[in-house]
């Protein structure tokens, strides 16, 4: 009897911990989850969200020894996959401006970061979306080379490692060389079993350390937005819509929208439908519409204004330093022991490599604004150069008069690079490879130079010296909060460090007036007020006299 | 005298409107101002909110007092005459410094001296239009491309065309408020557009 008693009590006790954990988890469900009945149904009936468990796949049993084996496998199903992908900017690294019918892309412009791809393929390759691209004669038709878990590994541990044409360890080493510290190959079976959506920690890999590290180019974009707070990133935090890269930048056939080749300044189609839309939800308009302010006076600046220029007060601003500055003029300087010099600042920045040369970072900056009508000119590594001023790699057009002109904001990226003096052209420098011309090797710019355009097959006086260069990057994540955007008086205002000081072709209220009407406006204020003064005091004069003459 | 005795000049509601237009008017050119960048002081954003609340609410108050104004026939107190004006002009620059008696006796159906009738007629004709339609022109900037105007406006015009309007309502509201003591006493008129009672004009003998 007793016995059965406590077995009662211990089942009751059961029963009700298993209903409080299992109301715990709902309750943890709904808060984690947006409200929807879709996700809430979903999440009840432990509904897969795909229709196929990878791991159960007999093409998927492996064992895989390589990348390109994967690859294989997921071709016998997703026969198409391939040959949508080699159509991708991911693949060829190149996008034609639709306005002007330029060849752009990291196969042909030139940028103030690392210079050119050419020469230097394996150790720029190592965020291509393929593998084997070791130097200018790859195979841009080999479906096998396509890298499908790059993007779709979901376990977090593939990593394409830097310095092997794009592909992943495939035997333990020593990583970085000298250190002790023995780095283990990926499990490409186990991720092959688990592939899914790419999330942001799939594209980061590649979009956050642009430049060679992480946060370096962009300066929108670094490993913060993995897991950001709200105040950091709206769309990507968990605190807030819990969005990956690819629900704004759709892809449709493999083909990923939103790219800065060809930025929209802004979105006349505003809010996509299904069956209106162009598929392609990278602007902001796509979702929000153009007129999602409830005052009509926010609404009215769309008219001018990229969503950006207000939503998005500074950026770098997940607390990670983005390069500003990249100054190759100085690159190549030894200690008395003929060791190359490399200094950290106190943050453990890099300002001093070497390799590089001189750096500059930037937390929080607040970005520089320019008109944006589409059109983008760059410069290739081929074009002449005027060598007198400034050049700008990248030079964004429009100003008040067009009416697809945005303001926009950028980071400009401030750069110091070889180019060749005689022919007046950028030049392919020669920067990795163990060989006796490559610069990360020798420190000589006369060899290194040399070699890279040789190789890239352009003509090169052999006389080199340094240009100042400017790049613009638009910026477009990291945006803040409601509460934290910009402030009306941050621009609607004479002060002369206001943030749209440097634009002068529209008229700001609260920044700009008539100098005339101003002059004459004042003047008849300041005259009514000495006309009553003037008035008034002869009218007391003029009374204390009379009252004396009565008196 | 007849005109020695108290005289009720200023109905209710004219009072109501007078005071209330007096707080809108200068909210209105303390936000402007603000708006213009002469200075800060509520922060730009809220400069605006304020603005455009008094603007709607003054324009609110307008429409009743026009009502009231062709009701009752006080719009006739606005009909401009040149009679005596000179004899006005004479007694603001010579006149008042003299202790001559004022020229005008307010009647309950003629308050306005007839340099108040032509200043009231310029604020009207000329001030008025100017600032309201350039106001609600900013006001619905949104709107312009609708409404076809976009080929025809231009922001920084209309925008100029507003701060003209808004010194000449500060300078008329200085000179305004200044002429508001040159009553028989410092503060008659202020007393009689608070009370609605004009007292007797009998300003020497009374100290």
């Amino acid at each position: 009897m007793k016995r059965s008693i406590s077995n009662l009590f211990g089942r009751a006790l059961f029963a009700w911990l298993l209903c409080s954990a299992a109301s715990v988890s709902f309750a943890a469900n709904s808060a984690s989850a947006p409200t929807s009945v879709d996700t809430a149904f979903a999440a009840n009936s432990k509904l897969s969200a795909s229709t196929t468990d990878h791991s159960k796949l007999p093409a998927l049993q492996g064992p895989f020894k390589t990348g390109p084996e994967v690859t294989k496998a997921c071709l016998q199903c997703h026969n198409m996959a391939g040959h949508q992908v080699m159509e991708s900017i991911h693949w060829k690294w190149e996008a034609i401006n639709p306005l002007t019918g330029q060849k752009l892309g990291k196969q042909h412009i030139a940028n103030n970061f690392c210079g050119s791809i050419l020469s230097n393929e394996p150790r720029c390759t190592s965020c291509h979306a393929g593998y084997n691209w070791k130097d200018k004669h790859y195979d841009f038709n080999n479906q096998d080379n396509v890298d499908c878990l790059a993007c779709h590994d979901t376990t977090g541990t593939y990593k394409k490692i830097a310095t092997d044409a794009g592909h992943p360890l495939y035997e333990p080493r020593e990583l970085p060389k000298g250190s002790g510290k023995i780095v283990q190959p990926p499990d490409l079976t186990k991720i092959a079993q688990h592939v899914g959506k790419p999330g942001r920690k799939n594209c980061g890999a590649c979009h956050f350390s642009g430049g060679g590290g992480d946060a370096v180019k962009h300066g929108d974009l670094d490993s913060s937005l993995i897991n950001p707070a709200r105040k950091l990133d709206v769309h990507m935090s968990p605190e807030g819509a819990n969005l990956s890269c690819a629900d704004c930048h759709t892809f449709n056939k493999h083909q990923v929208s939103g790219s800065r080749y060809t930025g929209k300044p802004n979105d006349p189609h505003g809010l996509d439908t299904p069956i209106s839309d162009d598929k392609n939800r990278a602007t902001c308009q796509s979702c929000h519409g153009n007129a999602p302010h409830k005052k009509e006076v926010i609404n009215n600046h769309n008219d001018r204004l990229a969503c950006q220029t207000c939503h998005i007060p500074a950026f770098a601003r997940g607390g990670i330093g983005t390069k500003t500055l990249w100054d190759w003029s100085t690159a190549g300087k030894r200690d008395e022991n003929g060791k190359p010099v490399f200094i950290k600042d106190d943050h453990g920045h890099m300002i001093y490599s070497a390799e590089k040369g001189d750096f500059k970072y930037g937390e929080n900056v607040i970005p520089t604004y320019k008109w944006y009508n589409g059109t983008v000119k760059s410069v290739s590594i081929t074009d002449k150069i005027d060598d007198t001023k400034i050049l700008e790699l990248n030079a964004v057009e429009g100003s008040a008069k067009d009416p697809n002109a945005r303001i926009w904001p950028f980071k400009v990226m401030v750069g110091k690079q070889p180019y060749d003096v005689v022919n007046k052209t950028l030049i392919v420098n020669h920067v990795y490879g163990k060989d006796d011309t490559s610069f990360w090797e020798n420190f000589d710019y006369e060899k290194s130079i040399k070699a890279g355009m040789d190789y890239a097959g352009l003509p090169y006086s052999g006389k080199y010296g340094f240009i100042e260069t400017r790049m613009n990057w638009f910026i477009t994540h990291m945006v803040a909060p409601k509460e934290d955007t910009v402030k009306c008086s941050e621009c609607h205002s004479r002060d002369p460090s206001s943030r749209l000081a440097s634009i002068r072709d529209i008229y700001i209220p609260g920044r700009d007036y008539n100098p005339i009407v101003e002059t004459l406006g004042w003047l008849a204020v300041a005259g009514s007020i000495a006309a009553a003064i003037f008035h008034g005091a002869i009218r007391y004069i003029s009374r204390r006299r009379k009252d004396k003459d009565h008196g | 005298m007849a005109n020695q005795e108290r005289i009720y000049i200023y109905k209710r509601y004219e009072r109501f409107w007078h005071w209330s237009q007096a707080l809108l008017v200068i909210v209105m050119m303390i936000t402007g101002f603000e708006i213009h960048g002469t200075y800060s002081l509520l922060g730009f954003g809220r400069a605006v909110q304020f603005h455009t609340m008094a603007a709607w609410a003054l324009i609110t108050l307008w429409a009743f007092t026009i009502f009231w104004q062709f009701t009752t026939g006080e719009w006739k107190q606005y009909k401009p005459s040149l009679k005596n004006v000179t004899a006005m002009i004479r007694y603001y620059t010579i006149g008042i410094f003299t202790g001559s008696p004022h020229p005008f006796h307010k009647t309950a159906l003629q308050k306005h001296n007839p340099l108040q009738r032509l200043a009231y007629l310029a604020l009207l004709a000329m001030i008025s239009p100017l600032i309201w339609i350039s106001g609600l022109l900013y006001l619905f900037y949104g709107d312009w491309t609708r409404w076809g105007l976009n080929n025809y406006l231009s922001l920084e015009w209309v925008a100029v065309a507003h701060t003209l309007g808004a010194f000449m309502m500060t300078a008329f509201f200085f000179i305004h408020v200044y002429l508001t003591t040159t009553g028989h006493t410092l503060t008659a008129h202020i007393k009689a557009m608070i009370t609605g009672w004009e007292e007797p004009d009998s300003p020497r003998s009374k100290h």
